[in-house]
């Protein structure tokens, strides 16, 4: 089927330049970032995970986000996701793709990668972070390209892939859990320690993932013969709509404990997110921004009227996407290093190499979704015309 | 803990049956290669060893910043610890003055004695008896060494990954946000310097225990900072702990910090 | 299938391209380098261990040997003859070796290999030639 990846229109060619340019750009910037070493970006003593860990942090959710269409589909046989079901999956396996080059940019000594597997840590998180991600990843590309090969030859998928579509819906729950395991089982960080992390973490991938999903479809059907429907974009904003919701109340849970129990050390961080704290504030207007969009996104999406609306659909899914990506892209990392643990605020600010980083990542990832979607999409235009 | 008490015991049994065992293999030995030794690996007969180094800082002792530099020097310039760093962002350090605010968070009153207000505290790795940053790293690059519960790096190993960073409490870790060597006061050529992008911090002074010293900073505190083994109750940490009342940093977290503190 | 010579051209291009690292070997391949003793080395007559066994397995009696320094506190190697050395990099084989342009680098060069060893470990400590 890779071949249906080389067959496009100029514009589809002119994308897909554009990406590689941007990708350029990054590559340059990275290997002067490996002869510098990390102090290329804002990264500090007290502020040892940056962009990099928050991008990868949001985009573990983007993927587990995926299986808010695996699951309905493949568990409660809900026949119309059908048309999206290998989206997701392709989603999740791009979000994958991002989430290990982001860890890769962030190590200090990358040729020493292999030190994870070569000597298995069981009680380090990262090292179960790698293998949950990993398999994640290959149940993906396993399920997505044989199912849709069945497909594409008009045969039902093999009945070998049954279990592994049944193990990756917890499998993908387990990727953005662990993933959360990764910040609050850390003594010493008031921030991240809540066990209500991990919920709060699913329920914003939960909104992002499906969010962006709509958003990819609206343009696969502008740009493309191919309809993901109407039906399924509508299904897809209700999940969005809950998730953006119970997202939304999982952190006023937090705010509630945090602030009626008055322990500084648990309050400090959200003061300095959303007031700022001796004076340094860079993230307030961003934090609060955050939180308006997704109030926003919560009216719009619960609305029957603007939700059927696509218009107004396209900016709540923006809304959500914005918001969350704030929250976790921007806040979650920041705000559970400042103040440090010696309650010093030494605020981060990122860089513009970190950021020409992170944007060749993105690419990366984006260049990786368009191949997938456009053999996805050439597919399923081939078996109905 | 529990995991670590059975590997205690397991070691302890094996080297029980071995300890047993070695007298009848040394006769075996001994009748095939005649007098000629094997090729061994050993400590040094004058290296201290202790079941878990501990530490006592009489801050009483060291009550102005000229009372700690030299402390912080000497430790400073026998490692290697690139003091040279002039953006604060880079900034590595293995042992270094804290006012009690921050040495303390939480324990800080609002309405604090002059005395204490105005001293200035040493901080450095704590090497806890149960290191949160040991649980972190993905490589077993920061470990707790098992012979004498120093919680060290193995340099060679390290990722760059920073989890550790993340995990420590106390924020005692520093990470080589690039080549540290062009800012090395005066290096000092028995010891290793680091590379770009691997995390370090305060080692006890492993290099000097193993030849009979005590850490550098002990060395050069006049007697203010005691160094010895916790489990060792006739040992002179063990003797100030018993005499004085002492705290430690951020208890609470039950990290079980060796560094003891006498206000 | 008349695209056949294009194919077997373009497929020979292509082994070429591929086989590049081989070809350029064997076209600038200099003769191994000649290993040059410093009078201390030459005096002490053995190393740590027999001659041979250092040139071809120095690399593991290293890793050996940062594991137990590092991980087990162990710092004293007794070799076969019961003779006991300081294990460290710095201090003991460059002592010895001191020439290390000479003796390290330059059979690292020639077999092509980048130990990051000196990126902390100090050459030459004691600064004699």
């Amino acid at each position: 089927m890779l071949e249906l990846a080389i067959k496009g229109s100029k514009k589809y060619y002119g994308w897909m330049a554009l990406l590689l340019g941007i990708i350029g750009i990054g590559f340059l910037v990275y290997l002067k970032q490996l002869d510098f070493g990390l102090g290329i970006t804002g990264m500090t003593r007290d502020v040892s995970w940056g962009f990099y860990i928050a991008q990868f942090t949001f985009l573990v959710g983007v993927a587990a986000g995926g299986v808010m269409v695996v699951l309905p589909y493949y568990l409660h046989d809900y026949k119309a996701f059908g048309k999206v079901t290998i989206l997701g999956e392709f989603l999740a396996i791009a979000s994958v793709v991002m989430c290990l080059l982001f860890i890769i940019v962030d190590l200090g000594q990358p040729s020493r990668i292999f030190n994870v597997p070569l000597y298995p840590t069981l009680n380090s998180v990262l090292f179960w972070d790698m293998i949950v991600l990993n398999v994640y990843l290959f149940l993906n590309i396993i399920i997505g390209w044989n199912v849709l090969e069945a497909e594409r030859n008009n045969v039902h998928y093999q009945a070998w892939l049954k279990p592994l579509i049944y193990l990756s819906i917890p499998w993908a729950v387990s990727i953005h859990t662990v993933t959360a395991y990764l910040y609050c089982g850390l003594p010493g960080r008031g921030f991240w320690m809540t066990a209500i992390l991990a919920p709060r973490f699913l329920s914003s991938a939960f909104a992002a993932g499906p969010a962006l999903l709509i958003l990819l479809c609206l343009i696969i059907r502008r740009v493309t013969n191919y309809d993901p429907g109407k039906e399924q974009i509508q299904s897809l904003a209700k999940i969005v709509a809950y998730a953006i919701t119970i997202n939304v109340f999982f952190f006023l849970c937090e705010i509630f404990v945090v602030f009626y129990s008055q322990v500084p050390e648990h309050m400090d961080h959200i003061k300095y997110l959303f007031f700022g704290l001796q004076g340094h504030g860079a993230y307030v207007p961003w934090m609060w921004t955050s939180m308006v969009l997704m109030l926003i996104s919560i009216i719009l999406l619960v609305n029957p009227i603007t939700r059927k609306n696509e218009g107004v659909l396209t900016v709540a899914c923006i809304a959500t996407f914005v918001g969350t990506w704030i929250d976790k892209g921007l806040g979650m990392i920041s705000g559970g290093f400042v103040p440090s643990p010696l309650h010093h605020v030494n605020e981060y600010i990122p860089t513009i190499p970190e950021i020409l980083i992170a944007l060749g990542v993105w690419a990366t990832g984006f260049f990786v979704l368009t191949i997938l979607f456009k053999i996805a999409v050439s597919v399923k235009e081939e078996v109905r015309g | 803990m529990k995991s670590s008490r059975r590997r205690f015991l397991q070691i302890a049994g094996i080297s029980a049956l071995g300890l047993g065992a070695k007298p009848v293999y040394d006769a075996f030995a001994k009748e095939e290669h005649g007098d000629k030794p094997e090729i061994q690996i050993l400590k040094n007969d004058k290296a201290l060893i202790a079941k878990q180094w501990a530490m006592v800082i009489d801050t009483r002792k060291l009550e102005s910043t000229e009372a700690l530099d030299p402390i912080i020097n000497a430790c400073h310039k026998i490692h290697n610890v690139p003091t040279k760093l002039e953006d604060k962002r880079h900034e590595v350090k293995w042992i270094w003055e804290e006012g009690y605010h921050h040495a303390f968070p939480g324990k800080a009153n609002r309405f604090l004695d002059e005395k204490v207000e105005n001293t200035p505290f040493l901080v450095l790795c704590n090497h806890c008896e149960n290191p949160p940053c040991c649980r972190a790293c993905p490589t077993g690059a920061t470990f707790k060494r098992e012979s004498d519960g120093i919680v060290l790096m193995d340099f060679h190993r390290c990722i760059g990954c920073r989890f550790c960073m993340a995990a420590c409490p106390f924020g005692s870790r520093s990470f080589n946000f690039r080549d540290p060597r062009p800012f090395i006061e005066e290096t000092n050529k028995e010891f290793p310097t680091r590379m770009k992008g691997v995390v370090e911090k305060c080692n006890f002074c492993a290099e000097r225990l193993a030849i009979g010293k005590m850490p550098a900073c002990v060395e050069a505190s006049n007697g203010a900072i005691a160094f010895g083994d916790l489990y060792d109750p006739e040992s002179e940490v063990r003797k100030l702990l018993k005499t004085n009342y002492t705290i430690r940093r951020k208890q609470g977290l039950g990290t079980e910090p060796s560094v003891y503190y006498i206000v | 299938m008349n695209d056949k010579k294009i194919i077997i051209a373009g497929l020979l291009v292509f082994i070429a391209i591929i086989l590049f690292p081989f070809w350029y070997g064997l076209l600038k391949a200099a003769p191994a380098p000649e290993l040059k003793l410093t009078e201390k080395a030459k005096a002490a007559k053995e190393c740590v261990r027999p001659t041979e066994y250092m040139k071809a397995e120095h690399m593991q009696l290293l890793d050996e040997w940062r594991h137990s320094v590092v991980r087990n506190a162990k710092r004293v190697y007794v070799n076969q003859s019961g003779k006991e050395f300081n294990i460290s990099l710095s201090n003991t084989c460059l002592d010895c070796h001191s020439n290390k342009a000479d003796f390290c680098d330059k059979c690292h060069n020639y077999a092509s290999v980048d130990p990051y060893c000196w990126d902390c470990h100090i050459d030459n400590p004691k600064e004699k030639k």
